[in-house]
């Protein structure tokens, strides 16, 4: 099985559980997670940080009609719905972002596809297609940009990255990855997002974007 | 060494959760023998450290393995005013936050067989729950979810395990006690309130013992990360 050498840093994972990363990104923290044990580690670590400062919460009033809705509706077995599953190169959030159907490529030239899955204000989430010892084409990231390899390799000045690997790169991270001759390379990107953190995550986040 | 005020203990199991929790009553002198013998638990020596695991714990184990609704209750009536908080503060209004709090604990009710105390304390598995049905409402879309660790077949539960992952857990609560109030605050906001949403802006072939270490180091660093903002 793939070894995972790139991983995401515990901040980032961290702003994954507490909710304060746009959509896009947390599909490609999730789609690591579902591949990478040391990185689930740190989330389910993350976890218990917000179990604690539940049970440290004051607790509100709610209504004795609540609880008696919900016991009484422990006898309806309505299951909860079945996420969509993983299919083959594609974790289950990758699906899940794929409508459940598989890639529908457009081609951009020189043998290079890629479906943009996600677009609005806060990022943009696409699936590429790089032929073997092709260039990435720029994508453009002023802001924090993710890749997750799904299929085959690309290397770049930070190093290689192979299948279940992730790159994190800040603004001013000048890089031209390069997919490895080992075969098409299909990666995962969520790009250009105006992050906004809370002051607690911005020092955690320097030694990731070198600032 | 610090002691821990005993506000901060997690509750320790009392004879009337046993009493609920036939199956797991058995796991609890395995505990008590472990810490008394001096296996598994490193910090069984430190005062104010739990002994035992949480009764929270045990009865989301009941409610899986028995479909307890007696536990159930228990676990609704410690966890839903919380999550309520949780979601007031995040910005619902009571109507709207009492119908959230129904469906998570729900929720927690129909997935109960994926809760593993291995990897999580009750309080950790269930606001993980809360959170993302809150992220789900926030964004008007599903929160994307990591696949399912499968987990092998049937393992028997680990107590030295389990109650060194709910210890950790009880000396990250110390650890956010100490910190000052505007710094719990900006760990609180990130955690239980704002989020961000669309209007503002397999197995990796490792052994599960090895993912469940990985929980108690990242814990660990937790602890020390907020250890290190209290020097600040």
């Amino acid at each position: 099985m793939t070894v995972i050498s790139h991983h995401i840093g515990e901040t980032l994972i961290a702003a994954h559980v507490a909710g304060q990363l746009p959509h896009v990104f947390s599909v490609v923290v999730a789609a690591h997670i579902s591949v990478c044990d040391e990185c689930r580690a740190r989330a389910e670590a993350a976890e218990a940080l917000g179990g604690a400062l539940i049970e440290g919460i004051r607790p509100a009033t709610l209504s004795v009609a609540a609880r008696d809705r919900v016991m009484a509706a422990l006898d309806d077995d309505a299951p909860e719905p079945a996420p969509i599953p993983r299919s083959g190169i594609f974790p289950a959030p990758v699906m899940q972002a794929m409508g459940g159907k598989p890639p529908h490529w457009r081609m951009l030239g020189g043998g290079v596809r890629q479906q943009i899955l996600a677009a609005d204000r806060e990022g943009s989430l696409r699936l590429l297609y790089i032929p073997p010892g092709l260039a990435v084409p720029e994508h453009g990231h002023r802001g924090l940009e993710l890749t997750m390899v799904l299929q085959g390799s690309f290397s770049d000045s930070e190093g290689r990255f192979a299948a279940g690997d992730v790159e994190v790169a800040g603004g001013e991270l000048d890089h031209q990855p390069i997919a490895g001759p080992d075969g098409p390379c299909i990666c995962l990107a969520a790009t250009d997002a105006p992050l906004r953190f809370h002051a607690l995550l911005p020092r955690l986040l320097q030694p990731l974007f070198r600032i | 060494m610090r002691i821990l005020p005993m506000s901060l203990e997690c509750p320790l199991v009392d004879p009337v959760g046993l009493a609920d929790a036939p199956l797991h009553a058995g796991l609890l002198p395995v505990l008590s023998d472990r810490a008394a013998a001096g296996h598994g638990a490193p910090m069984e020596q430190e005062r104010g450290v739990q002994e035992t695991v949480s009764e929270q714990t045990l009865w989301l184990l009941a409610v899986r393995d028995q479909r307890d609704r007696q536990a159930f209750a228990r676990l609704f009536d410690h966890f839903a005013p919380r999550i309520k908080a949780m979601l007031l503060r995040g910005g619902l209004r009571d109507g709207m936050a009492e119908d959230v709090v129904q469906d998570v604990m729900l929720a927690v009710w129909r997935k109960a067989d994926q809760f593993d105390p291995h990897r999580a304390p009750a309080s950790a598995w269930i606001y993980r729950i809360a959170r993302n049905r809150q992220i789900d409402l926030a964004r008007r879309r599903p929160a994307p979810l990591p696949e399912v660790l499968d987990e092998p077949p049937e393992t028997e539960p680990d107590a030295a395990q389990i109650l060194a992952l709910e210890q950790e857990t009880t000396r990250l609560k110390a650890a956010l006690q100490a910190l000052s109030p505007e710094q719990t605050r900006t760990i609180e906001q990130a955690f239980l309130e704002e989020l961000t949403h669309s209007e503002i802006s397999q197995q990796t072939g490792l052994p599960l013992g090895t993912i469940k270490s990985r929980i108690r180091l990242g814990l660990d660093r937790l602890r020390k990360e907020l250890a290190d903002l209290k020097r600040e």
